[in-house]
């Protein structure tokens, strides 16, 4: 869980620089799309990579919970929750909502199949290049369509919050001097990428943004 | 002090098990938790009732025999106290209290509140020694160890193995225990020559035993009334990942 969660975390943390392009004008993230879909078979191999990696990190998640709740099938009449949080007894579930979310996200902004009048607006050329921009920005002046991808970076949040001071003890790299240190920044970390993901639709649908 | 208590009562193995009522009337506040289940037995017994059964051993807090969640609390409330230590002043008057067994699959109850806790011991048989020379006995600190060194591993030895870690455990799992065990040894010089087998055949042992699988919930540090720390599951990981390299 932790190598291909510390993976999927470098996954994201490229694809928020990315997306927050979003906040330097029209050519920003158009000339980034174009770079990315020049690149051939090296974005197919990445996005390929990225994929198995998800099915690994769902696998192995689901796996654990799996035998997990056969190792503890008994529940207690009462049960003082003690030091854990409501993120980490609810990895599974924010990790099926980012699962969801994720099948929703490739068929919307990849696949084109959604939503299909906000994404027609990746044929127009602007400059000569494919206007992502305008797509986006369409898409999320649906209120229906940024709270969907509101509602999905929560999920994310709590899961990062957990997730990531998670892998510093799994990798053993915690010992009792750092383990309050490591379990603030991974909170603060999960609040940024949340945050920072949450900007882009409420930027277009406030319009703050412009398309 | 007059309280009532919820116990688990469980004829065997195989029984479904349900929560009972019982009063303990004029309970001294200085009695231990374990004295006031005596006086509540010693009732039963004159009605000619099955009294409640529970493991108990030294009642001092350091055999790690006695095994009841108190109010939803592996050992109650107080930090860092056994159940046995755990004394009625703790409570208020008139309280009601839920009295629990340990609960995950590798602790299977035998009655009422007593489980079977041997899988710790198999966890221990797989690696929870060191190999030493026969003979004359060595001169005393002939081999030294940074003082540090030597706290981290006596924290670590501090576990007596009770199994509230498991029972506070959301998977049941024996991560706490095991790593205590794992690096009390793997820290000090005794312990190297078998550190590698040690931690592959002691997680091994927990795996196969039935418990859980550590999702870094720290409720067992929490419930530990020894107080071990979950950086000594960091430790444990450290050594798992060392023993491949």
């Amino acid at each position: 869980m932790a190598v291909t969660g510390f993976m999927l975390v470098c996954f994201i943390s490229v694809h928020l620089l990315g997306n927050l392009s979003v906040f330097f004008g029209v050519d920003a993230i158009n000339i980034y799309a174009e770079k990315l879909h020049s690149l051939g078979p090296v974005v197919w191999i990445f996005r390929m990579a990225i994929l198995l990696l998800f099915a690994v990190h769902i696998t192995f998640g689901i796996q654990l919970t799996v035998e997990n709740s056969s190792a503890s099938p008994e529940a207690y009449a009462i049960k003082k929750r003690l030091k854990t949080t409501f993120a980490a007894e609810s990895m599974i579930y924010t990790g099926l909502i980012i699962l969801v979310f994720l099948l929703y996200h490739l068929l919307h902004f990849t696949v084109h199949v959604v939503h299909t009048d906000a994404v027609s607006a990746v044929q127009t050329l602007v400059n000569g290049r494919p206007d992502v921009f305008t797509m986006i920005g369409k898409s999320f002046n649906s209120a229906f369509i940024s709270i969907v991808y509101v509602i999905a970076m929560c999920a994310l949040f709590l899961h990062l919050s957990h997730g990531l001071q998670s892998f510093i003890q799994t990798f053993g790299l915690n010992n009792g001097k750092t383990q309050d240190t490591v379990t603030a920044i991974g909170k603060l970390a999960a609040i940024f990428y949340g945050l920072a993901y949450i900007a882009i639709p409420l930027a277009f649908l406030f319009h703050i943004v412009k398309i | 002090m007059n309280l009532t208590l919820h116990v688990w009562r469980q004829k065997g193995p195989q029984d479904k098990g349900k929560l009972v009522t019982y009063p303990a009337k004029d309970v001294s506040s200085d009695m231990s938790f374990l004295e006031m289940l005596d006086e509540v037995n010693d009732k039963l017994i004159k009605e000619g009732k099955d009294p409640i059964a529970f493991d108990h051993d030294c009642r001092e807090g350091i055999c790690g025999m006695c095994s009841s969640v108190v109010n939803g609390r592996p050992h109650g409330h107080q930090e860092k106290t056994t159940v046995c230590q755990l004394h009625m002043r703790q409570f208020e008057d008139g309280a009601d209290i839920v009295v629990e067994p340990w609960l995950a699959k590798a602790f299977p109850i035998q009655k009422d509140l007593i489980v079977d806790r041997s899988a710790l011991d198999v966890v221990m048989q797989a690696g929870g020694y060191t190999s030493c020379h026969t003979g004359g006995v060595p001169d005393a600190n002939s081999q030294l160890i940074p003082k540090e060194i030597a706290d981290f591993s006596m924290d670590a030895a501090e576990c007596i193995g009770c199994g509230a870690c498991i029972a506070a455990c959301p998977n049941s799992s024996a991560m706490l225990f095991t790593s205590a065990k794992v690096s009390q040894f793997a820290v000090l010089p005794q312990g190297k020559a078998e550190a590698k087998v040690r931690v592959l055949e002691m997680t091994k042992a927990m795996l196969d035993e039935g418990f859980g699988n550590c999702t870094n919930h720290y409720e067992c540090q929490e419930a530990c009334p020894k107080g071990i720390n979950v950086k000594f599951i960091a430790t444990l990981n450290r050594e798992y990942l060392k023993s491949f390299i």
